[in-house]
């Protein structure tokens, strides 16, 4: 079934179909619309689940991991001062190895206010043990909302799907919403030892001594690293079920690309066009769109990148005192590769600016003039 | 109350120190509730209680949670139960004073003010005795603490939480004490019969952090409600008051000296607070005449 829905709907439709259990939130504007709707489709019965109106983003977040530490199906979504408000918790879904999910719209953070799209929230949260998946258009929210389940669940790592204020999160797109029963059998109900029982009682998340704490922590990021082929796989699984793929990365004329330029989100779609119009004028240019943030691909983006000339990486975000956190981690991945690239790493777009084809034009054609880049974070339509 | 103790469901082998309420406290409200119960337990003195990974001292199920989210995380397991048909399982909420009065307070305001069908204990050992003794807003007036020097004592009063939880219109709020525990544990089995947000707030004495030998611990806290420093009550739907115990109105200073937190304390300071417990002693009284058990609550 079609249905034109803004990006905020497409989730609040996928964590329907997601036979979600328990839906805890707190409104911020960009979000608000998911957790309406789901009031709605609680309300009338269609969604059977028990949702808190709780009075923070941090008790949604705490609310969350207790109820799938008692073994439910559990969702909340968030943006921005949330988000950073959550920061402690994230830590605690991750290290009780929970399989929670959780949109974010990405949005710039305060002060001063502002609402829109920026992904600096996310990515402050990058250490916090969460898979991070950042996504492109409003089809992509509803079918990653419930990929992200289908992977939590096989990692029992909490996962967070990420896309841009407005650009998705109010704009509307045709959605195709697949049936229930074809998502039941994509994504059987969920099951799980290891939960609160008074059957068979245990203490979850008590104290531990450096004997096992640093153990713990290996586990963790093994399953980071097991994450990755995971996330492929839900990709490849997807497509059989409903015809529609995704994975890791995306990659559009990078075969035989001097220059690749990479973009993550929104900022993907102008990036389309205008590789496809400087291939028309002949230049040897393709595009990487990241997908997966955490764990980040290394294997997959450097099979790619390695051995072109240039890689240029637009960010609407920031490292303050470092730059474009997706060019740094692009670096950083690909140091010790004897082929590496150039890295151009350009920040542009930050709280909600637009990041129009002709700016991302400017961008390409400034690297392709330039050796080298003069530092590592390279800015793009500041005004004088 | 005599137990056996395979039928406990506190172990021994407990990280506690020797005389502590905490520990009391949690022993008789498991009585009451039986191991058809889920724990919560924030950051407090019952973290360590429980004892380390692998091994737990509790036999039923617990879930150790943030310092500020007793009241969240409760109300997460309450949904989750529920949903899977569970209501029938106890979730119980067990948090200090600092994660109560201080840091929990919103999250279990949140809870309240839902009416989460959880009972929260409170075990009150009047300052963040698990991190080495620093004040807390439960601490009393002119209380030595490692924040809190006799030179600067505590200022201002202890905070009332039966008061907050009472505004909540909380459909049972009770305060309890260690020396009492038949009291405490038929609070617990009455709080099981009413279905809302259950707060018992219990008197907790903490033989490092209060000062005293660990065998006057029960005295202490028995003490503490016969001086009316620390009065049993019960508030129903936060507006019926029952007074459960009726103190022996022992002069103050009987509590204080019992106490190396309070040695420094001058004539006059003792005086004031003699005042001070004589007149909030004087509010709950009232309060209780004032009963609104038979005025009809809008519809």
């Amino acid at each position: 079934m079609k249905k034109v829905l803004m990006g905020n709907h497409a989730a609040s439709w996928a964590v329907k179909l997601a036979d979600v259990k328990m839906i805890a939130a707190y409104p911020i504007t960009p979000q608000t619309q998911i957790v309406e709707e789901l009031s709605e489709m609680c309300g009338s019965g269609e969604l059977k689940a028990k949702f808190l109106k709780v009075e923070s983003e941090h008790s949604a977040m705490a609310s969350c991991i207790a109820a799938s530490s008692a073994g439910v199906r559990a969702f909340t979504a968030t943006s921005a001062n949330g988000l950073a408000l959550m920061h402690e918790l994230l830590h605690w879904a991750s290290g009780a190895r929970l399989p929670l999910v959780m949109v974010n719209v990405n949005r710039a953070m305060a002060p001063g206010w502002n609402i829109w799209a920026d992904q600096s929230d996310s990515l402050s949260q990058r250490d916090t043990g969460w898979l991070q998946l950042y996504v492109e258009d409003n089809q992509e929210v509803l079918d990653t909302v419930l990929q992200a389940y289908y992977i939590a669940e096989k990692v029992n790592l909490p996962v967070m799907v990420c896309y841009d204020a407005f650009f998705l999160s109010h704009t509307y797109e045709a959605v195709d919403i697949p049936e229930k029963q074809a998502v039941q059998d994509w994504l059987p109900p969920h099951a799980r030892e290891n939960i609160l029982n008074t059957k068979d009682p245990r203490a979850f998340n008590g104290l531990v001594m450096p004997d096992v704490y640093m153990e713990m922590r290996y586990k963790l990021q093994q399953a980071h690293e097991e994450a990755v082929a995971v996330v492929k796989e839900a990709g490849e699984s997807f497509a059989k079920a409903f015809d529609r793929s995704y994975s890791t990365i995306e990659t559009v004329y990078c075969d035989d690309a001097e220059t690749v330029l990479v973009t993550s989100s929104s900022t993907t779609s102008p990036a389309r066009l205008v590789v496809e119009a400087l291939r028309e004028k002949g230049m040897k240019i393709g595009l990487m769109k990241v997908r997966l943030f955490r764990p980040f691909p290394v294997d997959d983006i450097c099979q790619v990148l390695s051995g072109k000339k240039k890689v240029v990486v637009i960010d609407r975000n920031i490292s303050f005192g470092k730059g474009g956190i997706f060019a740094d981690e692009i670096r950083g991945a690909i140091a010790n590769d004897p082929q590496a690239p150039i890295i151009f790493g350009y920040i542009t777009g930050l709280g909600g600016r637009d990041i129009t084809p002709e700016l991302v034009e400017d961008i390409v054609m400034e690297a392709e003039k330039n050796e080298r880049p003069e530092r590592l974070a390279l800015w793009k339509g500041l005004k004088s | 109350m005599r137990m056996k103790a395979s039928e406990e469901l506190i172990t021994s082998g407990h990280l506690a120190c020797q005389g502590c309420g905490g520990t009391m406290v949690m022993r008789h409200a498991l009585r009451a509730l039986g191991d058809n119960t889920v724990v919560v337990i924030p950051a407090c003195c019952w973290t360590i209680i429980a004892g380390q990974f692998p091994y737990s001292s509790l036999r039923v199920p617990i879930l150790h949670t943030a310092f500020e989210t007793a009241g969240a995380a409760a109300s997460g397991v309450r949904a989750a139960l529920d949903i899977q048909g569970k209501e029938d399982t106890n979730v119980l909420a067990f948090a200090g004073d600092g994660g109560t009065f201080d840091i929990g307070l919103q999250s279990l305001s949140g809870a309240a003010e839902r009416n989460e069908d959880i009972i929260y204990i409170c075990y009150d050992n009047e300052a963040y005795m698990n991190t080495g003794i620093q004040r807390s807003s439960a601490t009393p007036e002119m209380a030595w603490t490692t924040t809190t020097p006799s030179t600067r004592p505590k200022s201002g009063p202890k905070k009332n939480m039966i008061q907050i939880l009472a505004a909540h219109k909380a459909p049972y709020c009770a305060t309890a004490n260690v020396a009492w525990p038949e009291d405490l544990t038929n609070k617990v089995k009455k709080a099981m019969t009413i279905r809302g947000t259950k707060f018992i707030h219990v008197l907790s004495p903490c033989p490092p952090g209060w000062k005293i030998s660990s065998e006057y611990s029960i005295e202490v806290a028995r003490l503490a409600t016969h001086c009316n420093v620390f009065p049993i009550y019960e508030v129903y739907d936060g507006e019926r008051y029952h007074i459960n115990i009726q103190p022996k109105n022992i002069p103050v200073t009987e509590y204080l000296k019992a106490q190396g937190r309070f040695r420094h304390l001058t004539d006059e300071e003792i005086e004031h607070i003699q005042k001070r417990v004589d007149y909030e002693w004087k509010i709950l009284l009232q309060r209780e005449m004032t009963d609104s058990y038979h005025m009809n609550m809008p519809a």
